[in-house]
């Protein structure tokens, strides 16, 4: 059944054109009455689990790729000694009293009110991809199937047919997409995120396929006439559904390319002493993108920060990135504060792991840090979630969960929550296996609970 | 022979093949549906009692792209194409079958497609780790490459011992998410038997299992090494996993395995035996679909009683002849290739539901992405660069690699991502998607990366801006080429106006391998008349042309 291959019967870019394909398509293979019927099956048990209110309207995920150190972060253990702290031995105090954080992070010191510190997190695996996959989908990996990302399955319960009605795709990648990850999971690559391409902190930031260099809006219109002159396969199959398909895409990608919802990636349209803030680098540009993204409605949006994976040369990299992170992430705060959106905007912040806490003196890392699964710190901040707060805490030395673990699944959980996502939705999946967004309660799962502290 | 049947023919060629619509006659070719051979019998015959009006036979023009594609996962070059079109011989068609069948890509094309049922790739959640993505891969390619019996080629994998470095094949066993016995056994019921085993009953499970307890992974001193092989062992195949099932095949009968053989082997010894009734039928379903774009059990990895084939008779058929010949899988596709029903038109003649699923015409399918990417590279001259991001051990992927010889479904860009390309996490035919979206469309009509592949190319240059003098172009002769002489100077006038003419012809069977009608001629001149420059007209010209559904899709 041709259905099976395409889970939800959806388009990244807009679901509205799909039932009408569906229904051209009918007449012609047959299939589109059981296209229709999986929509519409698939909208009642969305409509059955999406409550009346939800506090979160938007996600911005920051991914520290590579796994960010918890103990020159977040997690200061100034105490352990040296060996564990390296150089950075004196954070510093934040606006929360009693709370402090790495001494790079003055920026964020200033905020603490505005986010919480998750200083728990666990899940024991020091593998990227298998981390990457543990914290971003709350699955554990092996029973043969691969589950989507949370921004996956935000695209699909908030993404287009569940409300959204933008341009611009449901789910976007700040510029490049994770890799070694496969973010839509089974369900398809339809819910992959849209990677936006280019460098934001460039004078001109080119969207791939959205924005153009060099090509007038008068030349775009000759040659999509050219285009639909020289349409000879068209014209020798009029009715085909499967070309009607193609020429809807045609369609929605010119809606895009002509139309002004593309300037929403134009910074340019910003005040410069804003961008100065938040940094005129890519992270902190990626950051004002955000801000943007969710002003339009835009429901999850990554922020694929790399260069985190600090075998070696850890410290001096610490120096470089922190001052990046520091100032992004605290006006990305700030900004979304003062426009009023931060309480309808979750902002998660870490990596798939945290870093060994005792610093690889000996060659060949020479100061360096490696993975680190059992325990590390995540923020997280808005839509719902309270400031100021700090959850659970390391032992001494920041090795081990000292109390509340947090695992990915009550991470995961409390936003799906905060999102009015019932995590016990089923998912489309393409051997019909009836499977949830998170596992049944019950199930062998590690919890240490909901974030119910916090929101 | 009397003219009158010929004439008659020949108006009714006429009627139907190009009256009904005028375009489609670039398109359509014969309209003679006399069978050519069993499959078209057995096909026709189907088709016949259901009320359904094949298609006509393609045209030339689209035979020749469709079976470069759908042999080599590679677009003719417009010299490959006009060879083809100028040919006379009646029988160019089966000469050009043989010829791609033997060629280099063919190899590195159907390595490509069971590379997905394999799930060759490094990483999550397959995590074969990059040497022995690498080995398992060399392994797939060299056999298709040596087009090892299909019977063999299955025994090999399921019966290997030896390093997954070394031992390509042994990688079989790794490339699977759920390494248990169960997980294994249907790893290798999908694989080998196209079936996902829905509604088998849990004892079936544990019978087949048990030939898949014996083996043993084990580390070497080597960081990632694992050696693969069968564990004699008595206490793992009395493992908790199985509580003793003993080993049973999937049609009920029991195994005997005697102490100390692996029985691997005397499941293999089962599958691979003629009367076992899903193998052959597995394997010739699915290189029916991976032809036809459609099985005819569909999908064709969902063999079970209620999902029965479309057409039976030929699927047997099918079956028997590759058994027959002793699992030559070159056999079967030139017996497919050189059928009138692979070989017929896109365009439908008959608006009946059930027609795609007896094969009244070739479908239209969107080309995979990689083919798709390579395609792109080979029209403009340009290539694109992979990387692996596993920084040890480092894999060098070499500048210009076509893009469905990537070894590893690890090494990926976000075109491929974009594109549909299957990320061989469960082996299954639906991973991967040929559905037009609109960020596809967005990408292609207006991405920098397609933009710059067009602006930049030096194919393109080389077939507007040729040498002065020695091809077509659009610009003008240099000044001190002028010809002297008046005679002289019109024959230079005459074949100057030709060039851009010729040019564009050029493009056109690069492009979509096949001739400009008379109108799209007119609409191109008049496209380039309007343009503010020559180049900018050419550019445009061939971003149309890669834009368009004709050049998008397999018809």
């Amino acid at each position: 059944m041709t259905i099976r291959n395409e889970p939800g019967a959806r388009n990244i870019l807009d679901g509205r054109w799909s039932r009408r394909t569906a229904l051209c398509g009918g007449a012609a293979t047959g299939l589109g009455l059981l296209m229709n019927n999986r929509v519409q099956v698939f909208g009642q048990s969305k409509a059955a689990a999406a409550p009346p209110s939800s506090k979160a309207k938007s996600v911005i995920q920051i991914w520290l790729w590579g796994g960010a150190c918890h103990i020159d972060t977040f997690d200061p253990k100034p105490d352990a000694g040296q060996d564990y702290t390296g150089p950075l031995k004196s954070p510093i105090a934040t606006n929360v009293s009693g709370v402090k954080i790495s001494e790079l992070l003055p920026e964020l010191a200033k905020h603490a009110d505005k986010y919480s510190l998750i200083r728990s997190m666990t899940h024991g695996n020091n593998g990227h991809e298998t981390a990457s996959y543990l914290v971003q989908t709350a699955r554990q990996p092996g029973d043969g199937s691969v589950y989507p990302s949370v921004g996956a399955v935000v695209s699909l319960f908030r993404g287009y047919g569940a409300g959204y009605e933008g341009l611009i795709p449901p789910y976007i990648v700040l510029t490049k997409p994770q890799g070694r990850f496969s973010e839509a999971g089974f369900l398809g690559f339809k819910f992959k995120p849209f990677a936006t391409g280019g460098d934001p902190a460039q004078s001109r930031f080119v969207v791939e396929g959205v924005v153009a260099e060099g090509i007038s809006e008068e030349r775009q219109k000759n040659r999509r006439d050219l285009l639909e002159s020289l349409n000879a396969l068209e014209q020798a199959m009029p009715n085909d559904p499967e070309l009607g398909a193609m020429e809807q895409c045609n369609k929605q990608a010119y809606d895009l390319i002509l139309g002004d919802a593309g300037k929403v990636f134009d910074l340019n349209q910003e005040k410069d002493n804003l961008r100065e803030k938040y940094g005129r680098n890519t992270f902190g540009q990626s950051c004002l993108l955000a801000r943007r993204l969710v002003e339009k409605g835009v429901p999850y949006t990554t922020i694929n920060y790399s260069g985190w994976d600090t075998h070696k040369g850890h410290f001096q990299t610490m120096q470089r990135k922190l001052p990046e992170l520091d100032k992004g992430l605290a006006t990305l705060l700030e900004d979304l504060s003062q426009r009023g959106l931060l309480e309808s905007t979750i902002i998660w912040c870490c990596g798939e792991f945290g870093r060994t806490p005792r610093v690889q003196w000996e060659a060949p890392w020479n100061g360096g840090r490696g993975h680190y699964g059992n325990v590390f710190s995540v923020l997280v901040a808005g839509g719902g979630f309270r400031g100021g707060q700090v959850v659970g805490s390391s032992t001494q030395r920041g090795e081990e969960v000292q109390d509340r673990p947090v695992h990915p699944v009550d991470l995961v959980g409390t936003f799906y929550e905060l999102l009015g996502i019932d995590s016990q939705s089923k998912l489309p999946h393409p051997q019909g296996q009836s499977v949830t967004v998170l596992t049944s309660p019950g199930a062998e799962e590690k919890t240490g609970g909901k974030l119910k502290e916090i929101t | 022979m009397s003219s009158i049947p010929f004439l008659v023919m020949w108006v009714a060629a006429m009627t139907s093949a190009a009256g009904e619509n005028p375009a489609a006659k670039l398109y359509d070719g014969v309209t003679d549906l006399t069978p050519a051979c069993r499959i078209d019998e057995l096909v026709f015959a189907d088709l016949k009692r259901l009320d359904i009006q094949p298609a006509n036979v393609c045209s030339d023009a689209v035979f020749v792209r469709r079976v470069y594609l759908d042999v080599l996962g590679t677009l003719p070059t417009a010299q490959e194409a006009r060879e083809f079109l100028s040919e006379k011989a009646a029988n160019k068609r089966s000469v050009l079958i043989d010829r791609l069948l033997e060629r280099k890509e063919y190899a590195d094309y159907w390595a490509m497609k069971w590379s997905d049922l394999l799930r060759v790739k490094a990483e999550f959640p397959i995590n074969l780790w990059p040497n022995a993505a690498q080995a398992y891969y060399r392994w797939i390619q060299t056999s298709l490459k040596e087009n090892t019996p299909y019977d063999r080629f299955a025994r090999q994998l399921l019966t290997s011992n030896g390093s997954n470095f070394r031992v390509g094949q042994v990688n079989f066993y790794r490339a699977t998410q759920n390494k248990t016995p169960e997980g294994i056994a249907q790893s290798v019921a999908l694989t080998f038997m196209g079936t996902r085993g829905a509604g088998w009953p849990k004892e079936r499970w544990a019978g087949m299992a048990a030939f898949f307890s014996q083996i043993s992974f084990r580390s070497t001193g080597e960081w990632k090494e694992e050696i693969v092989s069968f564990d004699p062992s008595p206490a793992k195949a009395a493992g908790p996993e199985n509580a003793q099932a003993a080993p049973a095949f999937p049609d009920g009968t029991a195994a005997k395995v005697i102490q100390g053989e692996d029985p691997r082997i005397v499941f293999a010894d089962w599958l691979t035996s003629e009367r076992n009734p899903w193998f052959s039928r597995c394997i010739a379903n699915r290189v029916w679909f991976w032809l036809l774009g459609r099985g005819i059990v569909h999908e064709p990895d969902d063999f079970r009683d209620d999902n029965p084939p479309a057409n039976p008779e030929l699927l047997d058929y099918l079956a028997k002849e590759l058994s027959g010949a002793k699992y030559d899988l070159k056999h079967l596709m030139r017996l497919i290739l050189n059928s009138k029903t692979y070989q017929l038109s896109a365009i439908s003649r008959s608006d009946k539901p059930e027609a795609a699923a007896h094969f009244a015409r070739y479908p239209l399918r969107r080309l995979e992405a990689e083919v798709l990417i390579d395609a792109l590279n080979q029209i403009t001259g340009t290539t694109e660069q992979y990387s692996s991001s596993v920084p040890e051990p480092f894999t060098y992927v070499p500048e210009g690699m076509r893009s469905i010889s990537l070894p590893d479904g690890s090494i990926t860009s976000p075109f491929l991502e974009m594109f549909g390309r299957p990320p061989r996490d469960t082996g299954l035919a639906s991973e991967r998607s040929n559905r037009p979206t609109a960020d596809q469309r967005l990408h292609l009509l207006n991405s920098s990366h397609i933009q710059r592949k067009i602006e930049n190319s030096p194919k393109l240059l080389a077939i507007f801006q040729p040498a002065a003098g020695s091809g077509p172009s659009f610009g003008k002769l240099p000044k001190n080429k002028a010809p002297r002489g008046a005679k002289a100077r019109a024959e230079l006038t005459a074949q100057e106006s030709q060039r851009p003419l010729e040019a564009v012809k050029e493009l056109y069977l690069t492009v979509l391998s096949r001739f400009p009608t008379d109108e799209e001629l007119k609409k191109v001149a008049e496209y380039s008349k309007a343009a503010p420059s020559k180049r900018e007209a050419v550019v445009d010209l061939a971003w149309a042309l890669v834009n368009s559904a004709e050049f998008q899709y397999r018809h």
